[in-house]
């Protein structure tokens, strides 16, 4: 009987997060291809996508390399853009934090922005769900967001060796990055940061080491959470 | 790019070991405790500062023109962020900024 419904509970997952392979596999194809235009191997670009399985952070390390930025400045920007997983991270633990260990390690390797989405949505809104129907429905959400991602980047790298130059691939990362701050621009808080952080990244373009970029990062933090605390002072 | 095969390997070990502890450290290691207010607020806006920091010397002076703004690529640009913000999809945004490059780089030879 509960072995039913966590099975119940892993189907339900999978078919909520299924309609998201339209996002991860066109994603996947395309850091295969501009990993290996960049310059990497077809093994070095498979271990971005499986040692490191998230996107954004993987299309930022890959600029930053063809710009032949120092080793510390790649690491940095990346994880800066993975930090949002930490919050991610705190807000599954209510939910996920007595699971057996090997299967919070698991989940932890496959939070993505997708698969996290779906999960959190579902736990607000059935939150008395056995702990572990909760586990089975976040593997549900795994599987369709997170498995494509390996087969994709491996056809995007396989397509990239055989992609003529000429095709203006150098603007596919910008287009990929600006398509994804476009829907982010929620409040006016998320504008402010936005705005901070292109006006410092291009003020400090000329700072030694990519060094501006960071300054700009953690200016425009500071100024989201500056401009959400007020809107939420005044609202109080 | 001009990294030896030890560096490649340094960042992508470093990068996928660093990514996985920010996501196993509420659920793995620190459990259910709270994170503090002004916390969540910084993280909150972490890709809205570093995403926008990265593409804007991108988009304004692109190294395939030379450095020069361009005006292709500036509009596309532009499509991009425009799909992207009034129609909340991804790949609609991705879509409109690839059209919108090729036939400027077409029509402008």
């Amino acid at each position: 009987m509960r072995n039913t419904s966590a099975r119940g509970a892993y189907w339900r997952g999978f078919w909520a997060a299924a309609p998201f392979v339209l996002v991860v596999a066109p994603f996947g194809l395309l850091f295969g291809v501009v990993a290996t235009e960049a310059g990497l191997n077809l093994v070095e670009v498979m271990s971005f996508s499986i040692f490191v399985i998230a996107g954004a952070s993987q299309f930022a390390a890959i600029q930053l390399m063809s710009e032949n930025a120092p080793t510390l400045v790649v690491l940095g920007t990346a994880l800066a853009v993975n930090l949002r997983m930490a919050m991610y991270s705190a807000s599954l633990a209510p939910h996920l934090g007595q699971a057996k260990m090997w299967q919070r390690a698991l989940a932890s390797y496959f939070m993505i922005d997708q698969s996290y989405a779906v999960s959190i949505a579902e736990y607000e809104e059935q939150p008395a769900q056995s702990l572990r129907d909760k586990v089975a429905f976040f593997f549900g959400a795994v599987t369709p967001t997170c498995l494509p991602w390996y087969g994709a980047t491996l056809l995007g790298a396989t397509i990239g060796q055989t992609i003529p130059p000429g095709l203006a691939l150098d603007f596919a990362v910008p287009i990929t990055f600006l398509a994804m701050i476009g829907p982010m621009l929620r409040t006016a808080a998320h504008v402010a940061a936005t705005f901070v952080s292109v006006t410092l990244a291009l003020l400090l373009a000329g700072l030694p080491y990519n060094s501006g970029l960071m300054i700009a990062a953690l200016g425009a933090m500071a100024a989201g959470a500056q401009v959400e605390f007020w809107q939420t002072r005044r609202a109080g | 790019m001009s990294y030896s095969t030890a560096e490649i390997w340094f960042i992508v070990i470093v990068l996928g070991l660093g990514t996985f502890l920010l996501r196993f450290s509420f659920l793995g290691v620190i459990g259910r405790r709270q994170l503090p207010g002004w916390v969540l607020r910084h993280l909150r806006y972490t890709a809205v500062a570093v995403l926008p920091a990265l593409v804007a010397p991108l988009v304004l002076w692109p190294q395939a023109a030379g450095g020069e703004p361009n005006p292709p690529r500036l509009l596309a640009a532009a499509v991009t962020l425009g799909v992207g913000y009034f129609s909340r999809n991804v790949l609609a945004a991705i879509g409109g900024g690839a059209v919108t490059l090729y036939l400027m780089l077409f029509l402008m030879g």
